[in-house]
């Protein structure tokens, strides 16, 4: 919460003019969706189909030096293929549109420990939903993190740079924990909950088989080539899970990106849900390479105003959705990806100390900090 | 053990290999049509039949299970990126060599797969399949006299049965607007030539549609023959009343076109009785109210999630009729495989959620 609410000078109308005309924009995307967006999807797919089978099979003979550092590199490749470009877009229902059921968000599944069925539920529905709200959005810190002056400090989170950092080595398993709430599950009464408990099975099920396979199975492909295959499937997780784990953090971590109060979302419009996805996003400016290795979430601030037109759309209607933030003269926070890492890793230091309340008095004396659009 | 047992093992095994894939997702890559797969076919080449029509010619995949002579089959095509289903008479018959099937489609005006398919439809393609159903077929015994009453595409079930079994006696009364219209005219003639068929063309354009009451001019024994009648909905209507006027409606088979069941309510707003079939719930939804709202206030257990559109926690199969999508405007018809948000979509006309 800012001490300065940085849309304070847009009118409602206003607010509702600009959701008018980001609704324009979509509805352009969606008329023009076709058979170059499909083909797209489906030659990333059997790229990344083919590249990691073809990893695998360097990874055979990666006693061999050279050849374990090419599978190491085809591998981790692929997996942020699998995770970013096509998994998590996949599952938002991007491509639902084509009515393939093998390329669908109710049939996909990804090389991830938690269950695609779980991860939509935490992510496109309660993330997406309520995005930066504190209290509501977990992806605010994933629960083990203070993101925000206003949250208030405790001494645990003096360790939170280190708890960041062990999240990014293993991701994956931190959003299945994650998708689990298991924070808040954990408790004794909530454990028993068949509910949960079937959510629970269902990683652990999941867990099995991707440890079988990357661990067991392809590491006994290999034969003689048994520890150096695990040794690379290990790299190619890890890699992957701070891959990830950096590019979502620059999605709304960095400075500059607002977080909401719970209440400053009752009753919200179109135009001020769209608001508020635009100032709770950020994104990463750089190559097309770039884009294509964070799944086009480089265009975190596209993605979170349309979550569900395809991903490689994102690019051209980042063109018009800056020229709305320059009309509405809002930020539209953006850099390289070191720099806002830094940005990101910097906030995680920062507020891993106490910090001091905001300054900013209304003028009957408290302190002003709630960005609110009623 | 068992080969059978062995080879579940080793797929076991081979699905730890490619998890959280299937080995088939790998198979397919390499081997879209091969046996086991889900059944594809591949275009192999479109010839032009007349103006509006193409003979579209398949490799159906190793799974295909053969046809009977005027069977059809469901193909899924990619058009503008998005996958639609339509069914097509088979016009090939059963015992090509080399195995490819061919049917044969004419445009329609607005229609989406038929116009792809005759204009646009590339050898090499893959197309989805079905395995080849419908009872529009000729029964094991030959039937002595035989009359095949068409029109339009309507020939195309009817192609498949001349071009399959050759029958003594057999008269084809066939409508089109002009000559140049009637599909496999060429091979027509020729047959009728070698005195195989003998052909009565009614040309609408020129002689005025085929009034069904005056078919006894063009076939006298009409009544004493089997008949195989497909066309429009208006002949057929027109021949089923006229056959059992006669006493003889035993003796006719018709063969519909698709029926376009539902029609999206026109621009009053929409809206219809809509069923959850699942739960065997019937209300009526006006144009403006989600279908997850009306659902639930209907007592039907909705799957949902953000309900603004983005989560995708809603999708729900639409068996039946049109929705309108809330945002767009945007119709969506029933097809198999259509899912739909309820979230955003109200009924455009009456439907058939499966909840
Ligand atoms: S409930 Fe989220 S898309 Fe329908």
């Amino acid at each position: 919460m800012t001490a300065i609410d940085p849309t304070a000078h847009l009118t409602a109308q206003q607010i509702e003019e600009l959701g008018r005309e980001l609704d324009a924009i979509r509805d352009e995307v969606i008329a023009d969706r076709g058979e170059k967006d499909a083909a797209y999807i489906r030659k990333v797919i059997s790229a990344q189909r083919k590249l990691e089978l073809a990893s695998r099979g360097v990874l055979l003979f990666s006693v061999f030096p050279p050849a374990w550092l090419l599978g190491t590199a085809g591998l981790s490749v692929a997996k942020i293929m699998d995770n970013m470009e096509i998994g998590h877009n996949v599952l938002h229902g991007q491509w639902d549109w084509m009515r393939d059921p093998k390329i669908h968000s109710t049939t996909w599944e990804w090389d991830h420990v938690s269950p695609a069925e779980q991860w939509k539920h935490s992510h496109n529905e309660l993330h997406h939903t309520y995005t930066n709200v504190i209290g509501k959005d977990n992806d605010l810190g994933y629960g083990i993190m203070r993101v925000d002056e206003d949250q208030k400090w405790h001494p645990a989170h003096l360790g939170q740079p280190l708890w960041n950092f062990l999240n990014a080595c293993f991701f994956e398993y931190g959003i299945a924990a994650y998708d689990l709430e298991l924070g808040k599950n954990l408790h004794k009464r909530r454990r028993k909950d068949p509910e949960f408990r079937a959510r629970a099975k269902a990683v652990g099920r999941k867990i099995r088989k991707q440890v079988l396979k990357d661990y067991v199975i392809h590491p006994l492909l290999s034969g003689p080539s048994f520890l150096t295959t695990l040794a690379a499937t290990f790299t190619a997780n890890l890699v992957r899970n701070i891959w990830s784990h950096s590019v979502i953090m620059c999605g709304h971590f960095p400075e500059g990106v607002q977080v909401f109060e719970r209440r400053s979302i009752k009753g919200e419009t179109r135009g001020q849900w769209y608001l508020r996805q635009m100032m709770g996003s950020a994104n990463i400016s750089g190559s097309r390479a770039m884009h294509f290795m964070t799944g086009n979430l480089s265009h975190q601030i596209e993605h979170h105003l349309f979550p569900d037109l395809p991903s490689n759309r994102y690019a051209e209607v980042a063109v018009k959705v800056r020229a709305l933030f320059e009309k509405y003269e809002l930020e539209y926070v953006t850099g390289p990806l070191p720099a806002q890492v830094f940005s990101a890793w910097h906030k995680v230091f920062r507020l891993s100390l106490p910090t001091k309340k905001p300054e900013v008095m209304t003028p009957d004396g408290h302190a002003m900090v709630v960005v609110q659009h009623d | 053990m068992t080969s059978a047992a062995l080879r579940k093992r080793a797929w076991k095994l081979l699905e730890m290999v490619t998890t959280p894939l299937l080995p088939s997702d790998y198979l397919d890559l390499v081997s879209p049509l091969r046996a086991g797969a889900d059944l594809r076919g591949r275009i192999e080449a479109v010839h032009p039949e007349t103006g509006d029509a193409a003979t579209v010619v398949i490799r159906p995949g190793r799974g295909w299970r053969g046809h009977a002579a005027g069977q059809y089959v469901r193909i899924g095509v990619d058009v503008d990126g998005r996958r639609l289903w339509r069914a097509y008479s088979i016009t090939s018959p059963t015992d090509r060599q080399d195995g490819r099937i061919t049917i044969t489609v004419k445009a329609i005006p607005d229609g989406k797969v038929s116009n792809h398919l005759v204009r646009r439809a590339t050898p090499g393609t893959l197309v989805q399949l079905d395995q080849p159903t419908g009872d529009f077929v000729l029964p094991p015994a030959k039937p002595a006299k035989v009359l095949y009453l068409t029109a339009g595409s309507g020939i195309t079930p009817v192609m498949g049965m001349l071009r399959d079994v050759e029958l003594d006696d057999v008269v084809m009364v066939h409508c089109a607007p002009r000559p140049q219209d009637v599909i496999f005219r060429n091979e027509l003639h020729g047959l009728v030539a070698d005195k195989k068929l003998r052909l009565a063309e009614v040309h609408s354009a020129t002689d005025g549609k085929l009034d069904i009451a005056r078919l006894g001019e063009l076939v006298p024994d009409w009544a004493e023959r089997e008949t195989w009648a497909c066309g429009p909905a208006g002949l057929l209507d027109a021949a089923e009343e006229y056959w059992t006027e006669h006493g003889v409606r035993e003796r006719l088979r018709t063969e519909r076109f698709r029926p376009r069941i539902v029609v999206a309510g026109d621009g009053d707003g929409g809206g219809g009785e809509v069923t959850f079939s699942a739960t065997g719930t019937t209300v009526d939804a006006d144009g403006a109210t989600p279908l997850l709202d009306i659902g639930e206030e209907a007592g039907v257990l909705m799957p949902s999630g953000c309900r603004m559109g983005i989560c995708f926690g809603c999708v729900t199969p639409l068996k039946a009729g049109a929705v309108r999508d809330l945002r767009t405007g945007e119709i969506t018809e029933a097809e198999p495989g259509v899912l739909i948000q309820t979230c955003v979509s109200a009924a455009a006309g009456p439907c058939d959620i499966e909840r």
